[in-house]
């Protein structure tokens, strides 16, 4: 983690509602052109965090209470979606969202609302697009809720780089799509960070695929972050595989011999 | 014949007018997916501000002409809707981003309420005339065709060039500009389209200065043909059933359903009303509202309700 961090959140806290507290202090860093993993399960805290970091948090009446986010060294705490956007940082909602009545087309475009570079560049930043996600060139003219859960991933992604993002906030990519389309829109993700320079913040659930293709990783585990480490530390940590990529030393297990209170005694403690 | 062709175009000009304020609903409910119960009382409003502006400019400042004190008149008015527009957004949906439908429709119902007494109370209560100099008399037309002629109003004709004009420009809007399609995409999704930086309060202001303007026209051509008057504000109602027939998200969809009702409620009166009793005029609409949210729930034209299976 040698490289410039480019974000830097600082024991957050985030409540919900005034009353349901999320996030208990989580501290993570990203660095400039990585790929970085928060892992977990159901309601572990990994989209609370990444609206906290897009600021989309208020819509669902939350609010970060304590702590600091910095994007490269300016806190963005109290700043608007949109002035987050412009400052480079987007996210790819969980569950697509794409616009449906929209085309496709119509739909990346709709990405690049915040620049005001001109037309010749936004249309070039579009047959970029089109050129890391050719599916979506053969169904630009058809309306995003007619097309496929893949295509709708990758038209939420590709809408997203319309924005010439610095840092994508990716959530939950894999949801709801075949493994194999999973790998491509995963291939893709680590293509665009290696040849564009764009980095990656990923909530995943999927925590074998993620580990394959990020550099370093974040488990979190009710609200809070309990194992850290690069991708490939995580994948050979003893309490990650048995937990979370269902693997232990004698090979696969079976659930029934799995000892749950062995994490809470090791990580809550 | 003649008769027939009388009241068909008296049908259409009635529903041209309904048609405008449909539109207006169907545009905040596209960008806001907002049912915006306060459509009436905007044209109550715009309208009154016109009517009264355009009687104190002369007064105050002593200008002559009538065109110039019109054209001025339209232009607070204008400037009024938009600082309305904004106030609203300000002061009442700001607060109210990602809420039930329901809390939004109360919302403008309030509005509605708040904007007709406020109206009221500053421009006053009585009837007030807008007189933007449209010739009042009517023309016979295709007398060598039909023996006597038909009878129309030129006034109505000119009111329909102009909602023609106002609708082509609007679809042009939508479809076209960069403004329009992040219009379409709130519409569809608040939450995405906030994730991609498209400010929700910029586009509602816009959303509501646009209904504005609509209001303004549409209460200026009934004010001239009617007098302004409290009842304006509940042609809002009349146009209730517009929208579910065209569809609540079809531009085309208010202008072609505000026409069928229109004509619709002429010619059942005139031609069903004597042999079932008068006053379908009155019920008709709701009917076939009724009759629409039955068998075709988004309307003629509405966006079809895409699920995923």
């Amino acid at each position: 983690m040698s490289a410039n961090i480019l974000l830097n959140v600082n024991n957050i806290e985030v409540i919900y509602n005034h009353v349901i507290l999320v996030l208990k202090g989580v501290s993570f860093v990203v660095p400039e052109g990585g790929i970085v993993a928060l892992l977990g399960g159901n309601g572990a805290g990994k989209t609370t965090t990444l609206r906290a970091v897009s600021n989309l948090l208020a819509g669902e009446r939350g609010e970060v209470t304590k702590g600091s986010i910095e994007l490269a060294g300016e806190r963005i705490e109290a700043m608007t979606p949109a002035d987050l956007v412009k400052r480079g940082v987007i996210q790819v909602m969980e569950g697509r969202h794409c616009f449906a009545h929209l085309t496709i087309e119509e739909n990346l475009l709709t990405g690049a609302y915040t620049r005001r570079d001109g037309k010749a560049a936004i249309a070039e930043t579009l047959e970029k697009v089109y050129s890391y996600f050719p599916r979506l060139k053969t169904r630009r003219q058809t309306q995003a809720a007619y097309t496929s859960g893949g295509e709708q991933q990758m038209c939420a992604i590709g809408r997203a780089l319309m924005a010439n993002p610095r840092m994508v906030l990716l959530d939950e990519p894999s949801m709801g799509l075949a493994p194999q389309i999973v790998e491509e829109v995963f291939a893709i993700v680590k293509e665009l960070n290696e040849k564009e320079g764009v980095t990656f913040l990923l909530a995943e659930q999927n925590t074998n695929m993620a580990l394959r293709y990020a550099d370093f990783g974040y488990i979190l585990e009710n609200g809070r972050i309990v194992l850290e480490g690069t991708a490939q530390e995580l994948a050979n940590n003893e309490d990650v595989k048995e937990f979370y990529l269902g693997l232990s030393s004698q090979g696969r297990k079976s659930f029934r011999d799995v000892k749950h209170y062995r994490r809470r005694k090791r990580w809550l403690a | 014949m003649a008769f027939f062709i009388e009241t068909l175009i008296g049908g259409l000009m009635a529903g041209m007018l309904y048609s405008l304020v449909a539109l207006g609903f169907v545009l905040i409910f596209k960008a806001s997916g907002v049912f915006n119960f306060a459509q009436g009382a905007l044209v109550l409003f715009a309208a009154l501000a016109m009517a009264r502006f355009a009687e104190w400019l002369p007064a105050w400042f002593g200008i002559e002409s009538l065109a110039l004190a019109n054209v001025l008149a339209f232009l607070i008015t204008i400037a009024i809707m938009f600082v309305a527009a904004l106030l609203i957004e300000r002061l009442v949906l700001r607060y109210l981003v990602n809420q039930e439908g329901a809390t939004l429709l109360m919302a403008t119902l309030g509005i509605a309420y708040f904007l007709e007494g406020f109206g009221q109370t500053v421009f006053g209560s009585d009837i007030y005339k807008i007189d933007v100099g449209m010739p009042k008399d009517p023309v016979l037309i295709l007398e060598n065709v039909f023996e006597g002629g038909i009878l129309i109003n030129k006034e109505d004709f000119i009111a329909a060039v102009i909602a023609a004009t106002l609708v082509t420009l609007l679809t042009l809007f939508f479809q076209k500009t960069a403004t329009g399609r992040a219009l379409r995409a709130v519409a569809d999704d608040h939450q995405a389209a906030q994730s991609i930086g498209i400010p929700l309060n910029r586009i509602w202001v816009i959303v509501w200065c646009v209904a504005g303007v609509v209001a303004l026209v549409a209460g200026i051509i009934w004010g001239s043909k009617l007098g302004v008057q409290f009842s304006l504000a509940t042609v809002a109602l009349r146009a209730l059933p517009v929208v579910i027939l065209g569809g609540l998200t079809s531009v085309p969809g208010a202008i072609i359903g505000g026409l069928i009702i229109g004509v619709g409620e002429k010619l059942s009166e005139v031609y069903l009303g004597p042999s079932i009793g008068g006053g379908i005029e009155i019920w008709f609409a709701y009917v076939l509202a009724l009759v629409f949210l039955l068998f075709r729930p988004q309307g003629l034209f509405g966006e079809k309700i895409i699920d995923r299976v």
